[in-house]
């Protein structure tokens, strides 16, 4: 596979861009620093599917798209099955000879929201792990279903305020708990499976070309900081990532083969949960006298989270 | 109006199997969008201003409307260390060879994330009216800051 250097920043800017602008994501998104970072870590050809949700509706307005590359667009479930499909077919019609230039280096890769990896399209990735396919699930976790104003899904954390699970007089926001993906990835046996964060661009390159060189199915949760509905002010998207992976709410590490586990970034001071609830508007209500208690639970989440990490890490098991 | 048990006149018309079948690798669904004109080759080995866009391509269209504020570059003081370039969400930073060359004003939404990443002291970017000249607004750049303590 052909790997781009990610040396440093400067060798990887002379890559070539092949997400170009005029897309319709909202100023500041964090979606297309993901999606751009993804498409500069590799020379090969790709092929990439989007499911339904902000990162489609927004690269293919029609007449336009904003892909230089291969690029189906899906129903709201089915990034995974497109994505692993075009795998099959290509491998077949490499066996019977009628691909137009047989020996072209090509990745599969497919992006999905949270609503559709943790939530509605949870069974089709599933089967897809399960089913062996090379290529690479990218998750674009925003932690709710933007695209459609802002509800909450299984990766929304607990005690932030979402369209549907509103914070008021009787409420506090969203009472359940973030689905943990990554252990469910990890636990299908994928070969490679990872939390990263665009901050950290370089652990995250990393991480995108080791899934990419990786053969078999591969899982990859990105944390995608959503100016529009977390609220804050879009110039804030790294800012804002920066406390999301130094209060440790949004660990980064790995699993190799479902069981070692490493741990890819460690904050030299870690902050507390405060200072990243403060920065959004979603977790504003958090801090009222009657809401301090959550606050409190949600350190001890994290705290405990980072507990186990570390542990896993250790043991080498 | 329903016809009834009659069915429709293309009801039962054709023969399964009769027509030429298009083999499941022959098929192509939904609409297509061609980003380059001609045969496609792997852009990862040309540079934006080697590659023949189609009409299609959002290169070809336009956001500057968006914007209410704009960065400003400043040549003098950038070390071209590529952070805005790595974090502009709307592929907007202009970088060849290492080095930055300036802002696509075209497709920049003024969204800021660019001059809170850049390390310098003061910033070689800052955001200005969409309306400043560039000329005004690189006179008025400021002093370099004292560190807080
Ligand atoms: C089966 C189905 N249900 C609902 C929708 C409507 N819908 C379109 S996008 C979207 C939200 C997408 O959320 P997410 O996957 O988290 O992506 P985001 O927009 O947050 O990036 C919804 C509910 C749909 N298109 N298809
Ligand atoms: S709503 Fe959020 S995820 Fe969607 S385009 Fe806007 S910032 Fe990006
Ligand atoms: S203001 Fe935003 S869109 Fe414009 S160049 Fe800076 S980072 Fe890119
Ligand atoms: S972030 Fe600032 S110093 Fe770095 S390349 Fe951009 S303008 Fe230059
Ligand atoms: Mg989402």
């Amino acid at each position: 596979m052909a790997i781009t250097s990610i040396k440093n920043l400067k060798e990887f800017s002379t890559n070539n861009d092949r997400f170009e602008g005029a897309h319709l994501l909202c100023p500041g998104c964090a979606h297309s620093m993901i999606v751009r970072e993804l498409m500069n870590c590799t020379d090969d050809n790709l092929v990439i599917a989007s499911n339904t949700g902000c990162l489609e509706v927004s690269t293919a307005v029609y007449p336009y798209t904003s892909w230089d590359t291969s690029w189906i667009h899906i129903g709201f479930e089915n990034a995974a099955t497109a994505a692993s499909c075009a795998e099959s077919m290509y491998k077949a019609r490499k066996k019977k000879g009628t691909l137009p230039d047989a020996d072209a280096p090509v990745k599969f890769v497919a992006f999905g929201g949270d609503g559709s990896t943790y939530d509605i399209g949870f069974q089709w990735l599933s089967g897809a792990m399960e089913r062996g396919h090379d290529f690479t699930y990218i998750c674009l976790d925003n932690e709710n279903y933007a695209n459609t104003g802002g509800q909450r899904s299984s990766a929304t954390p607990v005690g932030a305020h979402t369209s549907t699970a509103q914070a008021g007089s009787t409420s506090y926001g969203k009472k359940q708990k973030k689905k943990d993906m990554v252990a469910i990835m990890a636990a299908h046996g994928a070969p490679y499976v990872a939390q990263l964060a665009p901050n950290k661009w370089k652990s995250m390159a990393k991480g995108f070309q080791k899934a990419l060189e990786t053969e078999g199915p591969c899982f990859i949760n990105t944390v995608s900081a959503c100016t529009t509905e977390w609220k804050f002010d879009p110039k804030d998207t790294i800012n804002v990532t920066d406390l999301a992976t130094d209060t440790l709410m949004f660990p980064i590490y790995e699993i190799i083969d479902g069981h070692e586990l490493n741990i890819l970034y460690r904050p030299k001071n870690i902050l507390k949960v405060e200072d990243y609830l403060g920065a959004q508007g979603r977790y504003r209500h958090l801090f009222k006298s009657e809401n301090k208690h959550i606050i409190e639970r949600i350190q001890k989440d994290i705290d405990e989270k980072w507990e186990f990490l570390q542990r896993r890490e250790e043991a080498r098991i | 109006m329903s016809k009834g048990l009659e069915g429709n006149d293309n009801r039962g018309a054709r023969e399964l199997g009769a027509e030429e079948k298009v083999g499941w690798d022959q098929v192509t669904q939904g609409v297509v969008l061609h980003s380059f004109v001609g045969e496609s080759e792997n852009s990862a080995f040309l540079k934006p201003e080697e590659r023949e866009y189609n009409d299609f391509n959002s290169y070809t269209a336009t956001v500057a409307s968006w914007r209410i504020v704009k960065p400003v570059y400043n040549r003098d003081i950038c070390i071209d260390c590529q952070n805005c370039w790595v974090w502009c969400p709307d592929t907007s930073i202009i970088s060849r060879d290492k080095q930055m060359l300036g802002i696509d004003y075209d497709h920049c939404k003024g969204c800021g994330v660019c001059v809170e990443v850049c390390p310098t002291n003061p910033k070689s970017l800052l955001m200005f009216g969409e309306a400043e000249e560039t000329e005004t607004a690189l006179a008025n750049w400021p002093e370099k800051k004292k560190k807080e303590k």
